[in-house]
Order: C-alpha cells, then structure tokens, then sequence
C-alpha cells in the first residue's frame, strides 16, 4: 500500500501544556485507521493537525510526499466529518451536500446527479428537498458523510462521528461506514474512545494516551498482543500483573511458575503479566495452579463476570459455568493466553478488580497487584 | 385548575399595564385621527396629510408627501449605512478576545448613556462652518467645507445614533454562530470570503434584518436632529407631527401618526416574510 500521510516527529502544546508529544504516523493509501484513547489523548488534535485547523509546533505533515503544515484546509484533499456534523442550518439537505461543489461551480446538471448518487450511497434517496434541521441525528450523520465525500477526497476525518447515537444505530452505522470505505477506496482515519467500535472496524488502530502513542497495529495484534499495561487495560478487559521471566518461555507470577509462549528477556526481568479474563478457566480446587475465593459473581447475559480473589489480587474472569460466592475455586491458564509485556511507566497502574474505573480504583487496595509477587 | 387561575391574577397587573399605557392610547390616536375638533367622525384630517400643497421655491409641492418622502429617503440612507458600518463592526467584535469584545460593547454603549439632545448639539460643535471639523481641516491645509443644514449632516446624526442598534442585533447573532460551521465550510473548500458569503452571512441574517427594523423605524420618525443638524431646512414627519402638536393641532397630528404607524407595520410585516424566506425560521412553526 502507498504512503498517503506522514507524521513526522509532530509535537503541539496549548497554553504550554503538552497535546501532541513527537507523533510519528505513517498513513496509507485505502486505509481504514482508527486513533483510539482516552478524551485528552491528542487524538482529536492529530486528527486537526491533518484537517489543517491546527498547526503542529515541531515536526511535518506530508502528504503525498509535500510538506503540507502550512496548507489551509481548503487547499488540503481532505475533508472532515465533524463531531456534531456541522451542517448548514440555512440549507436543505441537498445543498447541504451540494456544497464543495458549488465552491467549484460544477455545472448543474453534474451536481445534480453527484448529489443524487451521494445520498443514494448513504441511503438518504427522497430526502433531497428535507431541512436539516428536521432530521433524525443518524440522518444528519449520513448527510455529513455525503457532504464530507461528495468531493471525492483523498482521505476523510472522521471525529468521534458516532457519539451520539444510539447503541444499535451505532452498530448500523460502523458496518454502513465500513462498506461506504470499502466502496468508495478513500482513506478513512477514524476518532473514537471506544474500544469495541476500533475493533469492529479499523485494519489499524493506533492506541494514544498522553499526547503519545502507545500501539500500532491490527485490531488483532491490538488485542492479543498488547505493548503495555496501558493498552492491555484500555483495549477490552485485561488482568494485568507483576512477574518474573526465569528464562524463556517461563514466568513467574502469582506465587507459581507457568510456561508461556515468549522469549527474548533477560532472565530475572521483571514484566507486566496479561491474562484476558476468557482465557481464564474455572475448575474445581485442586486441579487449579492458583487457588482462590470467588467473592462476585455477575449474570452479564452470555456469560458470567466472575472475582476470584488470589493472595489479594482480584481477577476476573468470563466463563459460561456458574459457581457461587464464596466458593474455593481453581485457576487454569493455557501458555498460549499468557501474554508478557515489558515494564512502562503504565505498569502497577492497572489490572486488579477491584474496581472498573480508574476513578475508583483509589478505593481499592493499592498493594494488591504486588502482593501476588513470589 | 387552581394554578391556571394563580396564573392568570399573577398576569393581571401586566395586562391591566398593557392595556392603560398601550391600547388605551393606540386608540386615542386612531380616535382623534378621525374626528374633527368637534369629535365629530371625519376623514379631513387623512386626506389632508394626502392632499396638502404648498410653494417651495417657487413650485407646488404636496407638502406632507414630501416631507413623508424625505424621512423616508433619510432613513433608507442612515439605515444602509448603519449596515456598511455596522456589519464589519459586529464581526470583528464577535471574532476578538473576550477582553476586547467588553471593551468594545462598553464604548458602543457609552454614547447611548449621553442625552439625545447633548449628543445633537455635540455634532452641532463639531460639523458647524466654524466647528471642529473645519479647524481640523483648516489645521492641515485643507479647504473647508460645508456641512452643517445639509442633508448629509441630518444623515451623520443618525447614523451615530442609531449604529448601536444595528451593531448589537447582529454581534449578538455573530457571537452565538457555531464556530464548527465555519471550519466545516473552510473544510469544504471556502476561502475566507466564501466562507462570509456562503455561511456567516446567511446565517446572520436575522440579526442584519431585526438591526435594519430597530435602525429604519426610529430613523423615519426622527425628528429634533433634522431641526438642529439640518438647521430646520429639512423638516421631517417626526418634526412635522411635533410641530402640529406644539400648535394644538391634535387631530391632524394624530392623523399622521396614524399613517406613519400604518407603514411602519408595513415595514415590519415585510421584514418579517424576509426573515422567514431566508432563514426558514418559524416556517415550522
């Protein structure tokens, strides 16, 4: 695939506070790329930095090989779905869409039958003559992407376009948006914070957090194979904890030795273990390498979420069995679901159950991840 | 039940105020409009506002219309140029800092503190033949020039005094706009003069045509700056009326207070159908 966008080295600070920390991106050609992270990650900055609505301090933006930090937005092959779709309130939905065009004095007929082929490919035939105003918010999302693409840009931004949908709206939408990219061969470089919605999508997710990047890669190498603490507990569910490599293929974690699947550290390192709580199997006891009391169980609809405190280290686990608070179970873990990270400034920051957010997890014990170290 | 009725005595006093300082009165005009001094019914007093002729300079003129024709022209001129001033003022208040647009509203407002008549009789000072103006000029070399009792010196009062009614209409409009529009016109290939024709104009329109009713009808009842700046040359309808109450002749001053509301309304009535062709506001309503 062609190189359609570097970043290079960009860096961006507001009011001497740091957005963008030396953001280094190499964007391609039919590309579906997703920016994931937390709000005040940078991620809407970068994807500004590309729209040409923000200027980057240090580094360069090229596109197509040119240097293009100084190119306004009009002059860029770029174009934007915004946030809260900015449509034109004095316009109907077919001027709307009609608007770069107009911009280039297209002759009318073309228009005419561009618009009409827009709003065919984003279902909206019949509603050429409707007020924008007079739309539901999923309606005017499609407008925005008609008017966004109706110039057949290089690449579209897209910024957390949907926000404010409902949740199954919203599913329609990843898949309707999939096929759109699909079909018309533009680039798409996709804003959100959820997790799911990058994983449904994108073929490249780079995961952001503190104006850096932390991972690129398939939402499949994402997901299995996360870098650090931060991406394994920001990208689905994640117990995160201390260990040991003793030697290749060999960990030590949770007071017990088990054999993994890496190799290439330095005997005596310490990492940052990652288990998925799928991979987790409940048996009975004595069969189990660690030993524990389960102390929540939730019906979650498909599968139950269950605690198991181990040496004061709260996992969790998913499984389809149903056992009952309280009860003394054991742990089963395959090599192949044991993932080892090396140590980050995210490590100790994450893993333990005791509670979901990070908001809470002040309330939870804040020695609980080291106490399972042998 | 109990709270429509609560409702309803809390609303009295307010209608009771309406209906004293503002039908009560509207029907006196009317009433006196169409009676004679004998309050006897009549249409003399319409018909003469129509009729009326006089000699101006040796020709026969209908010397209401005219007078009625002048305020107009007048105020379409102050009114225009109230728009050319004000319209670039009202965007470069609502793009500048948060300290700045202060301080710029606080000097738009400072003059409408000053009494009307002290702000006349300031212009007085300054456009008279052997004013301020003229001994700027004169300072500098320059030939001087005659101002004052032209209709040009009616149109400069004006303009000051009602620019700030044009101004806060429309920067009231301009500072709400969402900003995110204006990037996703620049994203979608405007320049910055596209992006004021395409999207910041329309979409401040019903700021430019509420500030253009706020600046047309108080400029075409005008009066006071036409005797004062105009040095009584140019009498206006606003002055016309006052002059017919001066010398008690109520009727006929109702009369033409009467047909100036009359078009007055009129004007709103337009400006009202413009505001919803090219806004499409209150259209679903």
């Amino acid at each position: 695939m062609e190189k359609l966008i570097e970043l290079k080295g960009i860096s961006k600070a507001f009011d001497g506070e740091t957005v963008l920390d030396n953001i280094s991106l190499d964007i391609h050609d039919n590309e579906f790329l997703t920016l994931l992270g937390p709000s005040g990650c940078g991620k809407t900055t970068t994807l500004r930095i590309i729209g040409g609505f923000e200027f980057p301090d240090s580094g360069d933006v090229m596109f197509m090989g040119q240097r293009i930090n100084d190119v306004p937005p009009h002059k860029r092959n770029v174009n934007t779905v915004f946030q809260k779709y900015a449509l034109f309130p004095h316009l109907n939905v077919f001027e709307n869409v009609a608007f770069p065009l107009r911009e280039r004095r297209v002759p009318r007929a073309e228009v005419e039958e561009k618009v009409k082929e827009m709003l065919s490919l984003v279902l909206l035939s019949g509603f050429a003559s409707r007020r924008v105003t007079s739309l539901s918010g999923g309606q005017q999302q499609r407008v925005a992407i008609a008017r966004a693409l109706i110039g057949r840009p290089k690449v579209l931004l897209l910024d957390e376009p949907l926000g404010a949908l409902d949740l199954k709206l919203r599913k329609d939408m990843q898949q309707e948006l999939k096929k759109i990219q699909k079909a018309t061969g533009i680039t798409f470089i996709f804003v959100t914070h959820d997790q799911e919605e990058a994983l449904t999508m994108s073929d490249t997710i780079v995961v952001m957090s503190q104006g850096r990047i932390q991972q690129i890669g398939t939402p499949q190498d994402i997901y299995n194979e996360p870098k650090n603490a931060f991406v394994a507990d920001f990208i689905g569910e994640s117990n995160i904890l201390d260990g040991v490599m003793l030697g290749d293929y060999k960990v030590r974690f949770s007071g017990q030795t088990f054999r993994c699947v890496d190799k290439g550290f330095d005997a005596g390192e310490r990492v940052d273990v990652v288990v998925r709580p799928e991979d987790v199997d409940i048996v009975a006891g004595d069969k189990g390498k660690l030993l524990g009391t389960v102390t929540s169980v939730t019906f979650m609809g498909v599968h139950y979420e269950v605690i198991v405190d181990i040496g004061g280290f709260k996992w969790m686990i998913q499984t389809t069995d149903f056992v009952a608070e309280g009860e003394r179970v054991g742990l089963f873990i395959v090599p192949d679901a044991i993932h080892i990270m090396k140590k980050s400034e995210y490590s100790g920051l994450y893993g333990d159950y005791s509670s979901f957010s990070n908001e809470l997890d002040g309330l939870s014990d804040p020695d609980a991840g080291g106490e399972a170290e042998p | 039940m109990r709270r429509r009725g609560a409702a309803r005595a809390l609303l009295a006093p307010y209608g009771a105020w309406a209906a004293l300082f503002i039908v009560v009165p509207l029907g006196f005009v009317a009433y006196y409009a169409f009676t004679d001094n004998n309050f006897a019914f009549t249409f003399d007093n319409i018909s003469r506002f129509f009729t009326a002729r006089s000699v101006v300079d040796g020709t026969e003129v209908y010397t209401y219309l005219l007078i009625f024709w002048r305020s107009l022209k007048l105020a379409l001129i102050s009114t225009v140029l109230c728009l050319l001033l004000g319209y670039p003022l009202a965007y470069i208040m609502a793009r500048a800092g948060d300290r700045a647009q202060k301080i710029m509203m606080i000097l738009i407002m400072i003059p409408m503190w000053m009494n009307f008549l002290i702000r006349t009789y300031a212009w007085m000072t300054i456009l008279q033949d052997t004013g301020i103006l003229n001994g700027f000029l004169g300072a500098l070399g320059l030939e001087k020039i005659h101002v004052i009792g032209t209709e040009s010196a009616v149109v400069i009062g004006m303009v000051y005094d009602y620019l700030p009614y044009m101004v806060l209409p429309i920067y009231s409009i301009m500072a709400k706009m969402d900003v995110r529009l204006l990037e996703a016109a620049r994203d979608l290939g405007c320049n910055g003069f596209s992006v004021l024709r395409r999207v910041i104009f329309p979409l401040s329109l019903p700021g430019v045509l509420s500030g253009v009713t706020m600046v047309l009808i108080p400029s075409i009842s005008t009066f006071y700056i036409s005797q004062k700046l105009g040095s009584g040359r140019f009498f206006l309808i606003g002055d016309a009326i006052e002059g017919q109450y001066a010398a008690n002749n109520l009727h006929f001053a109702a009369a033409m207070a009467f047909i100036l509301m009359v078009v007055l309304l009129l004007c709103m009535a337009v400006m009202k159908e413009l505001t919803v062709r090219y806004t499409g506001e209150g259209e679903r309503a």
